[in-house]
């Protein structure tokens, strides 16, 4: 096909795509004017029924708490298959992540180093706290997770690798990657064998705003924190470990 | 609509056109990074704080850090591939 041709048939494409997207924005509600009635309902009902004031953690794992195990287990699912990849034909280097290899220092600036692991304990306190009070406040144990995986990177930025010598929290990661899931997925057999149904809450509500409240959104915003810091973590340390693997090569 | 609002739509839309004209990777890398600090903060002005939270570590931590590493291997894989 010559140039002139596609240049035709991409114009034509877009045009067409310009014309529906057009037409479709034409008929959505005005800004700010929301008519969804969920929303009214959820907003209304998260903090009687449930005794927790985020009603967004009170949608997400109580509501329609078997659409969050299906997410949660596509990340571990994901993670699996990253890790599957990239340690297919790592056995023959295996020798590169002994520790001696690994202590070497990866930052470059002496000021980078030392910004980065001066973050690193409140960036720990902080995901800490955003999981525990998933329940209360926005976050949650996807968010927390998120912010403790980024935490542990500043380890790594400050100028350690993560896999620091015998301690080897890789392998941490990967069992707290496991307990996460699993523990979301018991956490809602629970909810089937004591209260009849799978993830019905079976422990008692507590007060509206305490931080032991809600029934078991706490330990299900838990289980995610684990699980999701743990999987990013997992595949972080194996680009990490090939990393290391290329700059051994390369002295 | 507030100004904080029109503010960062504008940014969100800046920033998306940025991280198209980067044409070098690693650049765009770390322009996809400021692109979603962007983001984060136009969730934060329509409502979604909870989004937000994750946007600022996925979008301007982890995305453009997990892009680097894999740039980086890929760099290295071709420079093997034209010593050899």
């Amino acid at each position: 096909m010559s140039e002139r041709a596609r240049m035709a048939v991409f114009g034509a494409g877009v045009l067409g795509f310009a014309a529906v997207l057009v037409w479709g924005l034409g008929g959505l509600p005005d800004f700010g004017d929301f008519a969804g009635r969920y929303g009214d309902y959820l907003a209304h009902t998260s903090v009687p029924q449930r005794h927790a004031t985020s009603a967004i953690s009170v949608t997400t794992f109580d509501f329609r708490g078997v659409d969050t195990l299906i997410e949660e287990f596509i990340l571990f699912t994901a993670a699996v298959g990253v890790v599957a990849l990239l340690r297919t034909g790592r056995e023959r280097d295996d020798v590169a992540a002994e520790p001696e290899s690994v202590r070497r220092p990866t930052a470059q600036s002496g000021s980078l180093g030392s910004v980065a692991t001066a973050l690193v304990g409140p960036g720990l306190v902080l995901g800490i706290n955003v999981v525990l009070h998933g329940h209360l406040t926005p976050g949650g144990g996807f968010q927390g997770g998120v912010v403790l995986m980024s935490a542990f990177l500043l380890i790594y930025l400050g100028g350690c690798h993560i896999r620091l010598g015998r301690l080897r929290p890789l392998a941490a990661m990967e069992a707290s990657e496991g307990v996460g899931a699993a523990g979301f997925a018991l956490i809602g057999l629970g909810g089937l064998v004591i209260a009849g149904a799978y993830l019905e809450n079976f422990l008692p509500f507590g007060r509206v705003g305490n931080l032991v409240s809600g029934g078991d959104i706490p330990l299900l915003n838990i289980a995610v924190g684990l699980e999701v810091m743990g999987a990013l973590l997992v595949v972080l340390g194996e680009f990490l470990d090939q990393r290391l693997l290329m700059r051994k090569g390369e002295a | 609509m507030t100004a904080v609002q029109l503010v960062a739509l504008v940014a969100v839309a800046l920033g998306g056109t940025a991280v198209v004209l980067a044409h070098e990777p690693a650049r765009q890398a770390l322009v996809t990074g400021v692109y979603g600090f962007a983001l984060a903060v136009l969730f934060l002005a329509f409502q979604a704080p909870d989004v937000a939270l994750s946007q600022i570590v996925v979008g301007a931590i982890a995305l453009p850090a997990m892009i680097l590493y894999a740039l980086r291997k890929i760099i290295r894989r071709e420079e093997e591939r034209d010593e050899g």
